[in-house]
């Protein structure tokens, strides 16, 4: 396994930190003029999502992490596993729920979504950036009231619930931005 | 795979116009105080030898060297103007390059701008006036606290910089939360400088503070006072937790000068840096007697950046580093 100076720092970067794999958030090269050299960053634990700070000497190597993104078509849950395959080979991978997250409130099937994989094995899921999804469970509508104004919540397909406004009704599809969790239009399929 | 390097500047014409304003107020700040203008060369045949400071190195061929001579591009303008004060040269200032290999970052360039200046017949203290006039010039910061290297330490960690273990810097940090990274073979002041980048300087944002009375091993080329434990007649000026400027009662003494430098390519041989070529030149000139005088380098972008409450040195750099 390669490994990266602290010259390589940078957003981004994968680095493995006491055994687990991890992502540079923020590097911040700190040296008084008449001082040892440091590299204070910011890391993200890519298992955890917890985000700690780590001093290195400047010029110190750190362990790359086997880590990488790939574009993935979600497939289906077997009730235990998320099972995603990459379109041009076929090659299916199974995702743990932990690695899933919160991208499991967004994703139904067949959409294309990011697989990062630590070591070959699925270690986070991001979903496409917005969903197209249908109201399953909400308030009945108030038609005319295309304000935007005050809202309320709607379960969609998959579970989910998003603050929507009150003209939408059960069997609307809706277009949600997943980075937020916020309603952004009705889609027509 | 190197991308193509933009070629627009990266400062914002107001805080190029602002560099202008700040360059002629430095001129006119010295202009009436009678201390005069030089230039050195920014290549000198000797280096700093001091282990954090990487020096850039590049080859004269030509007349006068038709072998080829290793030339290094200057960390700071200190030795060559010492010369000049033991030339007679009276007070002097310059406004120069100075270049430091493998530093760049949020307050870092390789290449950057140095004000540097001396005084005859100052001590440190007198200078630290003086820097004070100069900054408030610039940044209104009035009169600045002073406030001993000892002091700060104490006040801020609990910690005394001039007695303590390695395991007593290691649980001060954690106690902050900090954890220490790996620091085999470091030395008690890489671990002083840890503790003052990650904890102290963080805590001096939003203020000027004067720091003095540094540890002996940390003098550089500064004088030792006679009180016990003698600490270094050097100060540091922070503005917003940022290093600002550095300045000594200058160390005088020639022989002394010189067994600095061979301690400090001592340490450089246990680290497994390369040597540098020490400067024989000050050393002699030492030996000739330098005027009793203090003397201060500042960083000029620095200021400049503070000045224009940005927060990143390529801000106020037309082209920093990655577009030079």
């Amino acid at each position: 396994m390669g490994t990266y100076s602290t010259n390589e720092f940078k957003s981004g970067l994968k680095i493995m930190i006491d055994n687990d794999p991890c992502a540079i958030v923020e590097n911040e090269f700190v040296k008084p003029g008449k001082g040892q050299a440091f590299n204070r960053v910011k890391i993200r634990n890519l298992k955890t999502g917890r985000v700690v700070e780590r001093t290195f000497k400047s010029g110190e190597s750190v362990e790359a992490a086997d880590v990488m993104d790939t574009d993935m078509q979600y497939l289906y849950n077997d009730g235990e596993f998320y099972h995603f395959m990459v379109p041009d080979t076929f090659e299916q991978y199974a995702a743990s729920v932990e690695a899933v997250g919160d991208a499991a409130k967004w994703i139904k099937g067949e959409e294309m979504c990011v697989v990062t994989l630590w070591n070959d094995v699925p270690l986070a899921v991001t979903p496409p950036n917005f969903a197209i999804l249908e109201v399953t469970d909400t308030d009945p509508g108030v038609r005319g009231d295309t304000s935007g104004g005050g809202g309320k919540p709607a379960t969609l397909e998959t579970g989910a619930v998003v603050r929507v406004p009150l003209f939408i009704d059960i069997g609307d599809v809706l277009k949600i931005d997943t980075r937020t969790g916020e309603y952004v239009s009705r889609a027509r399929e | 795979m190197n991308p193509r390097r933009d070629w627009r500047p990266a400062a914002s014409l107001e805080n190029l116009q602002l560099r202008a304003q700040i360059l002629a107020g430095i001129r006119a700040f010295f202009s009436v105080r009678n201390v005069m203008e030089v230039e050195t060369p920014l290549l000198s045949a000797a280096a700093a030898t001091a282990p954090f400071l990487d020096s850039f190195v590049t080859r004269y061929e030509g007349p006068m060297a038709p072998q080829g001579q290793r030339l290094y591009l200057q960390t700071s303008p200190e030795f060559a103007m010492k010369r000049l004060l033991v030339g007679g040269s009276g007070p002097i200032y310059q406004i120069c390059k100075a270049f430091r290999n493998g530093e760049a970052g949020a307050q870092h360039n390789p290449e950057f701008t140095m004000l540097e200046w001396y005084r005859p017949g100052f001590d440190h203290h007198a200078l630290m006036d003086e820097v004070e006039a100069l900054v408030d010039s610039v940044l209104g910061t009035g009169s600045i606290q002073r406030i001993q290297y000892r002091a700060l330490f104490l006040n801020n960690v609990g910690l005394n910089p001039f007695e303590f273990s390695a395991e007593e810097a290691r649980a001060c940090l954690s106690r902050h939360g900090v954890d220490a990274p790996n620091m085999e073979g470091a030395t008690l002041d890489d671990w002083l400088t840890l503790i003052l980048t990650h904890i102290i300087e963080p805590s001096l944002a939003s203020k000027a503070v004067f720091i003095h009375g540094f540890p002996a091993s940390q003098a550089m080329l500064a004088r030792l006072s006679d009180t016990e434990p003698p600490v270094a007649e050097r100060f540091e000026l922070y503005v917003n937790g940022i290093e600002l400027a550095n300045g000594f009662h200058e160390l005088q003494d020639g022989i002394e000068q010189q067994r600095r430098f061979e301690l400090e390519l001592q340490q450089r041989e246990q680290i497994g840096l390369p040597p540098m070529p020490m400067d024989d030149a000050l050393v002699d000139a030492l030996m000739h007697g330098l005027p009793d005088c203090a003397g201060v380098a500042l960083g000029v972008d620095r200021l400049l950046m503070l000045a224009a409450n940005e927060n990143a040195l390529a801000r106020v750099l037309a082209f920093p580093v990655d577009r030079c």
